[in-house]
């Protein structure tokens, strides 16, 4: 039977198991919305391509599915290119789908038309522009399977209006037939053996757990892997949560604002396993004196990836639960009882600085905040963050036990991420607790989209850490631009006011001793909810290992006087 | 240092471009690139000469990263294989009928040809390796060039030899025989 492209495609989408979708129409993707009413997939209107982007990517990041979010041609598709940026960065699965100016009209300036292929080629995983409707069948079929499969990431497709009206004979392709796209499962065997050789000799190994591990689902491997060879595991950024932050072996976030002890265990390691992670500039440090005595293995899928910041000893190219599987039986069980207590000895002496010790002083600290949300949720709570220091002090005080709970945006360091991110979470698990937490700053980039939470009846909790600074530049600037000040005073609008516009459910905490109750109150209350904590302006994130130093010079914290 | 590189690539719209951005992006400086069609009518051919300051360690990233393009099925670092290299140029020389017997006995020790005669100037086309037709341009300076175009390098490994392939999980293999090693079940 003939159908139009528009039809095509959401027979396709619907056949990829695509429940929701995060968009916003315009003049050139109406068929596509017009179609779409006859398919059982929820539309959630956002208030900018921007948010849906975001959106689609905290759906794929909390379900494990792929995110699909569209937008109409030209600046429709350019909103979406900081959403494109933020997934391809991190690896996310998503799939954008952009309305096209006519195929007869491309190239001649035509209204809303952008050369969108071209803008988001360095941006996606693969992009395609779609110009006949008998394309999109196999485009779409293509796309999902290169979005989750090997390396996930985003793929764009930009369909031309002509495509999206034609009639055509829709066949769902069995198969795809991609040549070139080939991403292998299993290392060889006799890498694996050079691998279980340097297990073997190692005193002081160091397991660097990142996002791959999450993306391969390989944290029971993980864990069997750790436990097998009592090997401590520390984490990137996008790797928390995947191996439980309260067992013995975890060493929590190593880099710029890593543990100290999980920063000085790796320098001084004699061997370093890296899972599915790729020695990015905030975990290393300078590279001069990275590690400098350690073996370095890396399980990696990408093979651009390998020896592009460190040289390894051994690569072990392939998706890191089948080569963790493989390699588990040919390793030795072993103790590593004297490593482990180095590193304790350096754990104990960090925590004596720590700022959860101290006692209420009348001021709100973030990393106290964090630890009173991790509490009352039982740690168990899905949680999104914007950047800046309110995301570094998640990361170091949502001390996570399970998986895909943790969405940040870690290699494109994308403020506004948060809220929207939140709320797709909010679609791939509608049972759990989700609380998005943002800086003053992050949160005024993507506020509008309070009201696609209120209009979806998103139940998500919104933390606004404000500290009236964009505060992780103010750090900086006082760490490392003697404290001149520019542009980081920051005016913020009544952020309660604001919510209750939205008519979202709003407070204000300025002392510690209501922090519990308040949070209580977003916890009990139904749909979205704001809290402002009104924190202390001008604390830092600690430790700090400035940006070119090596990674066991850290700032730390001052002693409380 | 300068390396060449084969990529074998699907024949369709915009590949070209996503090869030369990706150079770009990575920040590589492309000396030359020729693409032409292959036996196969699907398949285009690409011979990439790159200047790699960092050797081997940056073909090994030239060719992984050139696998990340879903369009690429296969590259070869052909730099040290045995192998045929040819480059082809037109030049253009500003000379008249009392030099062109000069130009004339230049050509035949290069075994190059003149393709045009005009009253005030010759085309001459030269094929060989590069230093060949350094060697020619070189000689023909003097009598004043006015116009030169190159195609830029085209290579082939000598007999049944591939060149050589780094990048781990893909190395060594055809894409018919990578199957085995993928997991196709979308």
């Amino acid at each position: 039977m003939k159908k139009t492209g528009a039809e095509i495609l959401w027979e396709c989408l619907v056949r990829e198991g695509v429940e929701v979708v995060f968009g916003y129409p315009g003049g050139a993707n109406m068929p596509i919305y017009d179609a779409m009413l006859s398919y059982p997939v929820h539309h959630v209107l956002v208030r900018h391509e921007q948010g849906g982007a975001h959106m689609a990517d905290g759906y794929a990041r909390a379900s494990g599915k792929v995110g699909v979010s569209m937008g109409t041609s030209g600046p429709g598709a350019t909103n979406l290119v900081t959403g494109i940026a933020t997934a391809m960065m991190d690896s996310v699965p998503v799939v954008f789908i952009t309305g096209q100016v006519a195929a007869h009209l491309i190239g001649g300036d035509a209204f809303q038309e952008v050369d969108v292929t071209g803008i988001t080629l360095p941006i996606t995983k693969h992009n395609y522009l779609v110009t006949r409707a008998d394309e999109i069948a196999e485009v779409v079929r293509e796309a999902f399977y290169i979005a989750r499969s090997g390396r996930p990431g985003p793929v764009l497709i930009d369909i031309c209006k002509n495509a999206q009206v034609e009639q055509t004979e829709f066949i769902y392709p069995e198969e795809v037939k991609l040549p070139g796209y080939q991403p292998v499962s299993h290392a060889p065997k006799d890498s694996l053996d050079e691998a279980v050789k340097l297990i073997e000799k190692a005193q002081r190994p160091i397991i660097l757990c990142g996002h791959g591990v999450l993306m391969s689902k390989a944290e029971e491997a993980l864990m069997q892997f750790a436990v097998k060879t009592q090997t401590p595991v520390a984490s990137t950024l996008l790797g928390l949560g995947a191996f439980p932050a309260s067992h013995e072996l975890s060493l929590g976030m190593m880099g710029m604002h890593g543990e100290v002890h999980t920063n000085l265990a790796i320098q001084n390691s004699d061997l370093i396993l890296a899972f599915g992670m790729r020695f990015d500039d905030r975990v290393t440090g300078t590279l001069k004196t990275y590690a400098p005595r350690a073996k370095k293995i890396h399980i990696e899928i990408d093979p651009s990836e390998v020896h592009k910041n460190v040289a390894v000893d051994v690569p072990l190219v392939g998706d890191l639960k089948t080569v963790l599987s493989d390699l588990i039986p040919l390793v030795d069980e072993y103790d590593h009882e004297e490593w482990k207590k180095e590193i304790n000895a350096w754990k104990t002496e960090a925590d004596s600085r720590s700022i959860m010790n101290w006692e209420d002083d009348g001021k709100l600290y973030v990393a106290h905040l964090i630890g009173d949300i991790w509490k009352a949720t039982g740690g168990g709570a899905i949680v999104t963050t914007d950047v800046g220091q309110h995301q570094m002090w998640t990361a170091q005080y949502y001390q996570l036990d399970k998986p895909n709970r943790w969405l940040t945006s870690g290699g494109a360091g994308t403020m506004g991420f948060g809220l929207p991110a939140a709320i797709g979470a909010w679609f791939a698990a509608k049972d759990q607790e989700i609380w998005a937490i943002a800086g003053d700053g992050g949160f005024q980039m993507t506020a509008a989209e309070l009201t696609t939470a209120v209009q979806e009846g998103a139940n998500v909790k919104v933390a606004i850490m404000n500290n009236s600074f964009l505060g992780m530049v103010r750090q900086w600037q006082e760490f490392f631009f003697e404290k001149r000040y520019s542009a980081v005073n920051m005016l913020a609008p009544d952020f309660v006011k604001l919510a209750d516009a939205h008519g979202v459910p709003a407070r204000r905490v300025t002392k510690r001793e209501e922090v519990d109750e308040a949070i209580e109150w977003a916890r009990k209350t139904k749909g979205p909810v704001v809290l402002e904590f009104r924190v202390e302006m001008e604390d830092a994130v600690y430790p700090m290992v400035p940006a070119g130093a090596a990674l066991d010079q850290m700032i730390q914290r001052p002693a409380k006087v | 240092m300068n390396y060449t590189f084969i990529a074998l690539v699907e024949n369709r719209p915009g590949v070209l471009n996503r090869v030369a951005s990706l150079f770009r992006r990575r920040n590589f400086n492309i000396e030359s690139l020729a693409v032409g069609r292959t036996e196969d009518p699907e398949v285009s051919r690409m011979t990439v000469v790159v200047d790699c300051p960092n050797g081997d360690m940056d073909a090994h990233k030239i060719e992984a990263n050139l696998y990340k393009l879903v369009n690429v099925i296969d590259v070869q670092d052909v730099t040290r294989q045995p192998s045929v290299t040819r480059d082809l140029a037109l030049i253009k020389v500003k000379v008249g009928p009392e030099k062109r017997a000069e130009v004339n006995g230049l050509a035949d020790i290069f075994r190059a040809r003149i393709v045009d005669v005009a009253t005030d100037s010759v085309i001459v086309e030269i094929t060989g390796t590069e230093d060949k037709i350094e060697g020619m341009i070189e000689l023909l300076r003097p009598l004043g060039i006015v116009e030169m175009v190159r195609t830029g390098q085209v290579a082939m490994t000598r007999g049944v030899n591939d060149g050589v392939r780094r990048v781990p999980g893909v190395n060594g293999h055809r894409f018919e025989d990578v199957s085995e090693l993928a997991e196709m079940t979308p």
